[in-house]
C-alpha cells in the first residue's frame, strides 16, 4: 500500500459547454448508419451500433480505431455519430432555447434591448463578476426587460409571443414553430448579444442548442451480453439508438422522396420522440419509452440520476471485498470483543502476509499443515487460498491446491505475500446498517465456530441495535498492519463502551442478564453450595469461596456474596436500584424493598442488583468501574457479569407464560368496579355538557373542556385498574420480575394484559371520526360516552369486543404510520447533515476544522471535553469526591 | 467611524443577545496566527458591514475576538477575520 503525498488544491471552476455538430463528427469514429447491431456469422455490422470503430467489448478484440484492446490496454472506446434527417430539440436545453428566442428579433436576431440598456447591463454583469456574486437573478431580469418590447429596435419587426408547450415544442402567437426554424432563428443570434443570454462564445453558440448530429457513445459504455442460451441481449441504449436509426432513415427516405408534408411531420415528431426518451426516459408529459417486456427503458439520464445512479451508487459508494455477511445469532460465552465467524467464512476471507527471513518457515508451514492432517477432524485448521509471486514488476497468483502444496510450500520464496485464511484472533470490523453512528462499526477478534451465523455477545446489542429476529451483519477483514492498530486502539468494543452521547455506557447487561442479576441478589437469597460453585465456575472464578454459612445441616453462600466476586476491592457505591418504588418518604439506607444498594470494599452488603447495576444505559457499578479501572476491566465485568448472570438463571429457572398475567376473581371484580365508576362519572360529565352545566376551563371551549376531563377520567381508570391488577401481581411473578428489575417490558404493559388497555387515541385525541356524528353504526349518533370514542375497558388477555378490537387498530394503525414517517424524515435530515460534516474532526491543537483546514471552533465543544470521557457532560463529578472523602478513601 | 455610528439608532453592543466583539492588536493578530499556525483566511469570517463590524469600526483585514456565554465552557473565545463585503 504505497503512501501518496496528497496536496489539498480548490477546484477554481469547471466550465460546462455545448459540443458543436462539427466536433462531434471529428471526434466520430464512425457514421452510424443501420440500426442493426451483429449480421447473421455474429459479427458486427460495419456502419452499424456494435461497429468495432466505436470499441470492442470483448476481451482480445482489438479496437479499429486505436488497434488497442479493452482490458490491459485500456481503449477507452470511440464515439459515433448520426446524422439526422431534420434538426431535433435536445429537452435539456429547452428553457435556454426558450429564453433565447424570447429575448432576440426572428427577423435580425438583434436582442430586444435599447443599445443603452445593453451598455447598462454589461456594466452590471462586470460588477456582478468582480464581487463573485450570483448571476443568476441578472439573467433573469434581463430576459423579463427584453420581453417588453414589442418592437424590434433596429428591424422593427413585431415580436411575438413566445409559448412552450411541454416537452418539446414551441410555438410563436400559437404557431408551431419547426426545430428547423427555431434553429434558423438562433443563427442569427448575435456573438456580442450572448454574454448577455448568459451563453460564453467561447463555450457555445445557440444553434448547437437543436440537434443536426447526434454522438452515439462507445459501445463500452453500452456493452451487449450474451445468454447462456447463445442469445445476444443489448444494452437499453443500444436498443432506444436502433430506434432512433430507424426513424431517422424513415424520415429521409419520405422527404427525398418528396412525400406529403403531414407524413414528414408526423415522422419527424417521431423522431423527436425517440431522442427525447433517450436523454431522459421520465420527461414529464410524454409517456416512457418500453422495453418489449413492458420496463421502462434505462437511459442516459436515468444512469445517473438517484439513489441507483452514477453518483450516490458508484461514486459515493463503493462495493469491496474481504467481506462477509450473513445472519447474526447470540453467544453469551463470548467475549463482548470477540466475534464467532463460521468456518465457511473464515476459509473464503483472507490476510496477505508477506514472506520474511523471520516467517518463512511459519509460512511453510500454513501451506502445508492444512493438507498433512488427515481425518476429518473437526478443528478449523487455517490454510493458504494463494501465494502471490513477484517476479520483476510481474504479479503471478498462484492457487493453493491439495496437489501442489508440497511445491509451492517448498519453493516459497522471500518477497511473495501469501493470503492466509482467516485464523483465531484476527481483527475484522463488524457492522449493521444502518451505520447512525461510529458504534455502529465496531472491531472485533475472531473466533471461529461451525455452522452457519456470526455469533456475538447480546450485551453488544444496543449500539448495533441488533435483535435477532433474522437480522443479517457485515464482517469487513482488516489487511494492513496499520489499519489492525488503529483498529484495535481505536474501534475494539471495550473502546466504545462509553458513548460519545451522553459519556455513560451503552453496552452493558440487557435481558436475561438483568433479570439474572435480580434473581441472584433479590431478598437474602441462599444459595446450596454445590449450586453456588457451578455459577462461579461459569465466570472462571479463582480464589477463596465467598463466606459459607451452614443451616439445618446443609451449606449456603448468599447470592450477594457470589455476585460480589466479580466487584473489585476497591469499589465504594450507594444509589438506588430500579427496583426503587419512589416512596413518599425515603427511608434508605433502610429499603424494605431492597431497593437501596451500598457496595462497600467491593461487597455487596444490600440491595438488589437490576437495570441500575448492570444494565446497558444507566449501569452505575458498571460505570464506576471503567472510570477507576480502565475499559479492559470494564469489559471483563460485563463478560463475567453475562456468564455468572446467564448460569445463575439457568439454575434458577425462569419462565414466563399467560399464567403470568392471570389475577383472582376479586381483583377482576374490583376491576370492574372502578371502571363502572369511570364510565358513570363520564356519562355525568356528558350529562353535565348536555345540559349546559359544565363550567369551561380558562382558556377552553365546553367541548374542550369536556374532552380534556373525560381524557383524564378514562387515563385515572386505566391507572387504578392497573393498579389493582398489580396488587395481585407480585416478585414471584416472572413477568414482574421483567418489568421492575428492568429487563423487559414495564408495569404499564403488565396492567394493559391484564387491567384494562384504556382509551386508545388519534392525533392525541379520541376517536371521533368514522361516520356522520358517531365513530361506528353500532353506537347511537352524538353519542360521547367512553365506549363510543374509544375506551377500551377490557384487557388483552380477556380480549377485545369488536368495537373495541376496531378502535384499538385505528390507533395502532396511527403508531405504524408515525413510525415510517419519522424514520424516513430523520433518515434524510441525517444524511443533509452527515454530507455537511464528514470531514470535519478534531485537530492536535484542539481546534475543530475542516478538511480545507478552516477552522469551525476554537476548542472542541467550546470547553475541550471529550464527552465520552466526562461524567454526565462535566469533567468532574464533585458529587463523586464528597463521598469519596466521606467514606474515608 | 462616528458617522456610521450615529445611523444607528439601537447600540446593539448591549443587548443581551450579542457578546462581547472587541479588535485585537496587530500584536496579537500575529501571536494568534502563530498559535494556531494559519493563515488568517483559514479563520472563520465577518462582513466588514455586519452590523457589529460598523459598531465597532472593524475594517477588513482586522481581527475581532468574540467572548460568548457558553453551555459548556461557561465563556468561550472565537475569533472572527473581518473580510470585505461586495454589498
Amino acid at each position: 500500500m504505497e503512501r501518496t503525498n496528497s496536496i489539498t488544491k480548490k477546484i477554481g471552476s469547471i466550465y460546462f459547454s455545448l459540443l458543436s455538430p462539427k466536433e462531434i463528427r471529428k471526434v466520430s469514429g464512425t457514421k452510424v448508419i443501420t440500426a442493426d447491431t451483429y449480421d447473421d456469422d455474429g459479427f458486427p455490422i460495419t456502419m452499424g451500433l456494435m461497429d468495432p470503430r466505436m470499441g470492442v467489448v470483448e476481451p482480445g478484440l482489438r479496437c479499429k480505431t486505436c488497434g488497442q484492446r479493452v482490458g490491459k490496454d485500456k481503449c477507452p472506446g470511440h464515439f459515433g455519430h448520426i446524422d439526422l434527417a431534420m434538426p431535433v430539440i435536445h429537452v435539456g436545453h429547452i428553457r435556454t432555447i426558450r429564453d433565447c428566442l424570447r429575448s432576440t428579433c426572428r427577423e435580425c436576431g438583434h436582442l430586444l434591448l435599447s443599445s443603452k440598456q445593453k451598455d447598462e447591463y454589461f456594466q452590471e454583469l462586470k460588477k456582478y463578476e468582480q464581487e463573485g456574486k450570483n448571476k443568476a437573478p441578472l439573467f433573469k431580469q434581463i430576459i423579463t426587460e427584453a420581453r417588453k418590447a414589442d418592437k424590434c429596435i433596429s428591424c422593427g419587426r413585431e415580436v411575438g409571443k413566445i409559448e412552450l408547450d411541454k416537452p418539446t415544442s414551441l410555438r410563436e402567437n400559437g404557431k408551431k414553430l419547426t426545430p428547423s426554424e427555431v434553429r434558423e432563428w438562433l443563427e442569427k443570434i448575435r456573438d456580442e448579444d450572448l454574454p448577455l443570454l448568459d451563453i460564453n462564445i467561447k463555450s457555445a453558440r445557440p444553434e448547437w442548442l437543436i440537434l443536426t448530429v447526434l454522438p452515439v457513445p462507445p459501445v463500452t459504455v453500452r456493452p451487449s451480453v450474451t445468454l447462456q442460451s447463445g442469445e445476444r441481449s443489448e444494452d437499453d441504449l443500444t436498443h432506444k439508438l436502433v430506434d432512433v436509426i430507424r426513424i431517422n432513415q424513415r424520415l429521409q427516405e419520405n422527404r427525398d422522396a418528396g412525400a406529403p408534408q403531414l407524413i414528414v411531420e408526423d415522422l419527424w415528431e417521431l423522431l423527436q420522440y425517440h431522442i427525447t426518451t433517450y436523454l431522459d426516459n421520465q420527461t414529464s408529459g410524454i409517456p416512457p419509452a418500453r422495453h418489449r417486456s413492458g420496463r421502462p427503458l434505462k437511459t442516459l439520464a436515468q444512469r445517473l440520476k438517484g439513489k441507483e445512479g452514477r453518483f450516490r451508487s458508484n461514486l459515493s459508494g463503493k462495493r469491496v471485498n474481504f467481506s462477509a455477511r450473513t445472519v447474526i445469532s447470540p453467544d453469551p460465552n463470548l467475549s463482548i470483543n470477540e466475534i464467532g465467524v463460521p468456518i465457511r467464512i473464515a476459509k473464503e476471507l483472507t490476510v496477505p502476509v508477506r514472506v520474511t527471513v523471520h516467517n518463512i518457515d511459519w509460512c511453510k508451514k500454513i501451506i502445508i499443515q492444512k493438507f498433512s492432517v488427515n481425518g476429518d477432524s473437526n478443528e478449523y485448521i487455517p490454510g493458504v487460498n494463494y501465494v502471490v509471486k513477484d517476479t520483476e514488476g510481474m504479479k503471478r497468483r498462484i492457487k493453493v491446491t491439495e496437489k501442489n502444496a508440497e511445491n509451492i510450500a517448498e519453493n516459497l520464496e522471500i518477497g511473495s505475500i501469501i493470503e492466509r485464511q482467516l485464523m483465531e484472533g484476527d481483527i475484522t470490523l463488524f457492522n449493521r446498517q444502518p451505520s447512525l453512528h461510529r458504534m455502529s462499526m465496531m472491531a472485533h477478534r475472531v473466533k471461529v465456530v461451525p455452522h452457519k451465523t456470526f455469533r456475538f455477545n447480546l450485551c453488544v446489542c444496543p449500539p448495533y441495535n441488533a435483535d435477532f429476529d433474522g437480522d443479517e451483519m457485515n464482517l469487513h477483514l482488516i489487511q494492513g498492519e496499520e489499519a489492525k492498530a488503529e483498529a484495535e486502539i481505536l474501534m475494539k468494543v471495550q473502546e466504545n463502551i462509553l458513548s460519545p452521547r451522553f459519556g455513560g455506557a451503552i453496552i452493558g447487561g440487557i435481558h436475561d442478564i438483568i433479570s439474572g442479576g435480580f434473581l441472584l441478589t433479590n431478598k437474602d437469597r441462599k444459595i446450596p453450595i454445590e449450586d453456588a460453585s457451578h455459577i462461579l465456575a461459569a465466570t472462571g472464578f479463582e480464589g477463596k469461596l465467598p463466606k459459607v454459612f451452614t443451616e439445618n445441616g446443609k451449606r449456603y453462600v448468599t447470592g450477594k456474596d457470589i455476585f460480589s466476586t466479580l466487584l473489585p476491592d476497591d469499589l465504594y457505591l450507594e444509589f438506588k436500584a430500579k427496583t426503587c418504588l419512589n416512596c413518599e418518604k425515603c427511608t434508605a439506607p433502610d429499603c424494605p424493598y431492597n431497593a437501596y444498594v451500598i457496595i462497600k470494599k467491593g461487597i455487596l452488603m444490600q440491595g438488589t442488583i437490576d437495570e441500575n447495576s448492570i444494565g446497558a444505559f444507566n449501569g452505575r457499578i458498571l460505570d464506576r468501574i471503567i472510570r477507576d479501572h480502565g475499559m479492559g476491566a470494564g469489559r471483563e465485568f460485563i463478560d463475567k457479569v453475562t456468564r455468572l448472570a446467564i448460569a445463575a438463571i439457568t439454575l434458577f429457572g425462569f419462565t414466563t407464560s399467560i399464567e403470568d398475567e392471570d389475577i383472582p376473581d376479586e381483583a377482576k371484580r374490583q376491576i370492574e368496579e372502578r371502571l363502572n365508576k369511570a364510565m358513570k362519572k363520564i356519562d355525568s360529565l356528558v350529562k353535565a355538557y348536555e345540559n349546559d352545566e359544565l363550567e369551561s376551563l380558562p382558556g377552553r371551549s365546553i367541548e374542550e373542556t369536556l374532552e380534556m376531563e373525560i381524557m383524564r377520567e378514562t387515563g385515572k381508570a386505566r391507572d387504578s385498574a392497573g393498579e389493582i391488577a398489580g396488587k395481585h401481581l407480585g416478585l414471584e411473578n416472572s413477568a414482574v420480575i421483567m418489568a421492575k428489575s428492568g429487563a423487559r417490558g414495564s408495569m404499564l404493559n403488565l396492567s394493559q394484559m391484564s387491567g384494562c388497555v384504556g382509551q386508545q387515541a388519534v392525533r392525541g385525541e379520541r376517536i371521533h371520526r368514522g361516520y356522520q356524528y358517531r365513530t361506528l353504526p353500532h353506537f347511537k349518533k352524538n353519542d360521547l360516552g367512553a365506549s363510543a370514542k374509544g375506551f377500551v375497558a377490557s384487557c388483552y388477555k380477556k380480549g377485545l369486543t369488536p368495537t373495541e378490537y376496531f378502535f384499538h387498530s385505528m390507533g395502532g394503525r396511527e403508531g405504524l404510520v408515525d413510525t415510517a414517517v419519522r424514520t424516513s424524515r430523520s433518515g434524510y435530515m441525517q444524511r443533509r447533515l452527515i454530507n455537511a460534516l464528514e470531514d470535519v474532526k478534531v485537530e492536535s491543537d484542539g481546534t475543530v476544522r475542516h478538511a480545507g483546514g478552516q477552522i469551525i471552533q476554537f476548542e472542541y465543544g467550546e470547553d475541550g471535553v471529550d464527552p465520552s470521557r466526562s461524567i454526565a457532560g462535566k469533567s468532574v463529578d464533585v458529587d463523586r469526591i464528597i463521598a469519596d472523602i466521606r467514606e474515608g478513601v | 467611524m462616528v458617522k456610521e455610528k450615529i445611523r444607528i439608532q439601537f447600540n446593539i453592543m448591549s443587548h443581551d443577545l450579542v457578546p462581547l466583539h472587541e479588535i485585537i492588536s496587530e500584536k496579537e493578530k500575529t501571536e494568534l496566527l502563530k498559535k494556531y499556525n494559519i493563515e488568517p483566511n483559514r479563520l472563520p469570517k465577518i462582513l466588514s458591514t455586519d452590523p457589529v463590524s460598523i459598531s465597532i469600526g472593524a475594517k477588513p483585514g482586522q481581527i475581532v475576538k468574540i467572548i460568548r456565554n457558553s453551555h459548556t465552557a461557561k465563556e468561550a473565545i472565537a475569533y472572527r477575520f473581518v473580510v470585505e463585503s461586495s454589498i
